[in-house]
């Protein structure tokens, strides 16, 4: 059989990886199609926030809830989360130790705590306001949207401790490779849907 | 909160189905009491049955290891089927119930209204997500991957976590017949009506949460099949060679990846106002239930297609294959098939059309549903055409085939006539919309499965179902849907609406004992297809086609032995042309000894599909209790079994290449041994599977 040239979007591991290589591009493939059928979930839930936007039923709207100043600095430890996850890929392609590799992970999945930590404070502040879901359209609209981001977030979290025990237990094997890959498609998804977020939620609310 | 309470959760004996015939034994109470009692009995005794068979004949083990934990597409395709003839057969017997209901429905009738509302709720949810679904889930994971010319499908562990979901969500409706009650909300649950201000019991937590794992399932099943039919097609195999099927397969799974998540977001939005008292669809504090509308026909209408399209292709296979002609026009069917793949997105505002938007946009949606037909038209004339100097076989398969095709046009026609907003208005939600959906579905979606079902059984099993009985079974199919149905267009028209326990107009009434006697003979179709199966089992040996070919098939299915070993080709084959087997027969080309075998590496067997699937079904049955404890452990159950599974390294067997070299050579000298039938002796026990083919195509 000839050589097979592997496409798949994203970054490719190449020469110097054969195993991984060979079985990579059918399992990315399949999962770019779960992240367009995930996108299709976030697209329904920002569908609905924007058409409840304005059902606060009498109570408080953006502008009484958010604080940007805390939603910056998640936005900046969430995007600084996806520079580091890229940092790691890279050394997983070029790397021939596995340390600046964990290094990397291990700053990336700190990044996704502070934001997930600072996540669930503005969730409470906005609780102790006395604007829980249970009081409009519009924050029922919100506490479906925000913290599903959140918790997909958080999925991502378990996922890097999965995949580091796993290296912890088998080494940089090939398995660890592909779900490295695909955790880091994920891992950028939830980027791009936080960039709508920040803009559609907070900035789109808060002007 | 009690101990009793945190164990029980809100399960009380009152949620027995007897329990109110016995504390109120009023004569209504105590014949729906009867029915429901009956009905629950049925499923615990089909259930202790099967249990004790299993046991009787020592069968764990082999159930366990051969099917359940198989990854093997074609076993799960087979389970798929099974599960929806089960559920086929609860739905049917509903289904008799509510017309015996209303053909005496004239000032009351026998059941309760809850009972009927129960009735039709279950009717719809079941045919639509644990029949129809099952069925065409089934029937693809059988007869893609072969088409195609691959080993299975891209991800095989997968494939049996979504038939674990889906017989998840198939459980829950089971168990809501003997434990509380399901939902009356219709199967499209509309709140505020499934909103706990109104349905504060346990009926719409069992129906959300049997379609939120069915619509997970199904959603990963259309990843698998897309992802399949992308990147496992054999050597040659181009888009424009597959076979049809395969392409109403890649269609519907397109449909599926993107039309199941609103369904997933529409029930998990209605679950959080239910339980965490969000506002979503509730009628105050600023919720809109016109969300709901839109986010459930945004899926459920590219669900119609999902349900339509793969029926097509296996039309489109049995009029060729019966007609023993090529396809006529396969490009026009193609280009039609994505035609309707699209604008089945663009039409969702047509269920709706009496809720309140402006007459512009009603219009709009009117005219893109009637364009729909359109391409459904192109694909009828193309059978046509394919018929047309064909040397026409009236098999069970075509039978059905010719029967959808003269069925399917009237109700497609009634279907342009429901588009057309200002007649919508006058009958939305009467009988009349209940006969065009069921004159779609029927003759559509469950003929081309039943041919299906008749069509590849041969090529699952080695052997031919009996076909006397087959016949008999498609008559009843074909007569009963006529009778039970087209008398509902007349009282639709004449004004009776849907979903109605009774009615006080003698008028409806000769209708309804016509309908009756329709579905009197759908239950004996149903019947007759038990019949047959038991028949066909006992007689396997007078109807054993083991060489592979029964029908003269064209594609690459019939190039293997039935049952086709688990790797399913021992030298994945190499395609030229469409209609690859029959230009390897036309050619000389089939039953070759490929010049050399190698080792095959196929996926091991794997608990995660059936473990994530018992964990779904009890949180699911944890959720609609209120058995938080049992919710918790099952969660945390589930993503242990994830995580663990991630952890697996021996994963994949290998498969030795002198054991696929003798299970080959074993195969050939069956088929050199077997003698080869004319089209004339198809049904004869002459045919075990071998087609004389006497002028090759490219010659005619």
């Amino acid at each position: 059989m000839t050589e097979k040239v592997i496409y798949h979007p994203g970054l490719r591991l190449g020469a110097a990886h054969p195993d991984a290589h060979e079985g990579a591009e059918e399992l990315l493939f399949g999962f770019w199609v779960f992240l367009m059928s995930d996108a299709i979930v976030f697209g329904l839930l920002f569908a609905t926030y924007a058409s409840m936007l304005h059902s606060t039923a009498g109570g408080p709207g953006p502008k009484q809830l958010f604080d940007i100043r805390s939603i910056f600095v998640e936005t900046l430890a969430l995007l600084l989360s996806s520079f580091t996850y890229g940092m790691a890929s890279l050394s997983l392609k070029y790397g021939r130790r596995s340390g600046p590799l964990v290094a990397w992970l291990c700053v990336t999945l700190a990044l996704g705590l502070v934001f997930l930590g600072l996540e669930v404070h503005d969730f409470l502040s906005i609780f102790h306001q006395g604007a829980g879901p249970t009081h409009s359209g519009f924050l029922s609209a919100f506490f479906g949207l925000v913290p599903l981001h959140g918790l997909h977030v958080f999925t991502g979290c378990v996922w890097m401790i999965a995949l580091m025990a796993q290296m912890a237990v088998y080494g940089v094997d090939r398995r660890v490779k592909l779900g490295l890959l695909r955790l880091g498609l994920f891992w950028h998804f939830l980027d791009i849907v936080w960039v709508a977020i920040f803009s559609v939620v907070y900035l789109g609310g808060l002007t | 909160m009690s101990l009793a309470h945190f164990i029980f959760g809100r399960l009380t004996p009152d949620d027995l189905p007897f329990w109110q015939m016995l504390q109120h034994p009023t004569g209504a109470n105590i014949v729906n009491g009867i029915i429901a009692t009956t009905a629950g009995a049925i499923v615990v005794l089909g259930a202790a049955v099967t249990v004790g068979l299993i046991t009787r004949y020592g069968k764990w083990r082999l159930l366990w290891s051969q099917w359940l934990t198989s990854v093997d597409h074609k076993r799960i395709g087979i389970m798929y089927i099974v599960l929806s003839f089960v559920m086929l057969t609860r739905a049917v017997i509903e289904a008799v119930l509510m017309r015996t209901q209303q053909a005496f429905g004239l000032d009351g009738g026998f059941l309760s209204p809850n009972h009927f509302a129960q009735l039709f709720s279950t009717h719809g949810t079941i045919m639509i997500f644990f029949m129809a679904m099952p069925f065409l889930t089934g029937v693809i994971n059988y007869a893609m991957p072969l088409q195609i010319g691959a080993r299975d499908v891209s991800f095989p562990v997968m494939n049996s976590i979504s038939l674990g979901l889906t017989a998840a969500g198939a459980a829950l409706v089971m168990v809501s017949l003997d434990i509380g009650q399901f939902s009356t909300g219709g199967w499209s649950g509309y709140p505020p009506y499934t909103e706990a201000a109104f349905n504060p019991g346990v009926g719409p937590d069992y129906w959300i949460w049997a379609l939120t794992l069915s619509s997970l399932g199904s959603m990963m099943t259309g990843i698998n099949f897309a992802v399949t039919i992308y990147k496992r097609r054999t050597c040659g195999m181009g888009f424009f060679r597959m076979p049809l099927f395969t392409w109403t397969a890649l269609c519907t799974s397109i449909l599926m990846i993107f039309a199941m998540p609103p369904l997933t977001v529409a029930t998990l939005l209605l679950a959080l106002d239910r339980y965490l008292g969000f506002h979503f669809f509730t009628n105050g504090l600023g919720g809109n239930m016109m969300n709901f509308a839109n986010l459930f026909w945004l899926f459920g209408h590219p669900e119609v297609y999902i349900l339509i399209l793969p029926a097509f292709g296996v039309y489109s296979e049995v009029f060729s294959t019966f007609s023993g002609k090529v396809l006529y026009g396969y490009r026009s069917l193609v280009w039609a098939t994505m035609a309707i793949a699209v604008l089945s997105f663009t039409v969702w505002v047509h269920h709706f059309f009496t809720m309140g938007q402006s007459a512009d946009i009603n219009a709009v949606f009117g005219v893109a549903t009637m364009l729909i037909g359109i391409p459904t038209g192109v694909k009828v004339y193309d059978w046509l055409f394919t018929m047309y100097r064909g040397r026409v076989r009236l098999t069970v398969p075509m039978i059905y085939a010719i029967a959808f095709m003269m069925l399917f046009v009237i109700g497609g026609l009634s279907g342009i006539v429901l588009a057309n907003p200002s007649v919508d208005y006058q009958v939305h939600n009467t009988l009349f919309l209940v006969a065009h959906f069921h004159n779609m579905l029927i003759p559509g979606l469950l003929f081309g499965m039943l041919a299906a079902y008749h069509f590849w059984f041969p090529k699952a099993f080695g052997f031919r179902l009996d076909e006397r009985w087959g016949m008999i079974a498609a008559a009843c199919w074909i007569i009963g849907f006529v009778l039970a149905f087209f008398p509902l267009y007349a009282v639709g028209l004449l004004g009776f609406p849907r979903r109605t326990v009774a009615y006080f107009n003698p008028a409806y009434v000769p209708y309804m004992r016509v309908a009756l006697v329709g579905a009197v003979f759908i239950a004996a179709a149903l019947g007759s297809l038990f019949v047959q199966l038991w028949i066909s089992v006992r007689n396997r040996q007078a109807y054993g086609a083991p060489a592979g070919d029964p029908w003269d098939g064209r594609s690459l299915e019939w190039a293997t032995p039935s049952p086709p070993p688990e790797y399913n080709f021992p030298v994945l084959p190499e395609v030229t042309a469409r209609d690859a087997f029959t230009r390897a027969k036309d050619s000389g080309a089939a039953y070759q000894i490929p010049a050399q075998f190698a080792d095959i590496t196929i996926p091991k067997n794997s608990a995660l599909g059936p473990v994530l699937g018992a964990a779904g079904a009890l949180i699911g049955f944890g959720l609609v209790w209120y058995l938080w404890w049992l919710t918790v452990a099952a969660t945390a159950a589930a993503v242990a079994a994830i995580i663990v599974r991630g952890f697996a390294r021996d994963t994949e067997k290998v498969i030795p290449a002198s054991d696929v070299e003798r299970e080959h050579m074993r195969w050939l000298d069956l088929v050199a041994s077997t003698r080869a039938v004319s089209r004339l002796r198809e049904l004869d026990a002459a045919n075990t599977g071998l087609a004389a083919h006497a002028i090759p195509e490219t010659a005619q």
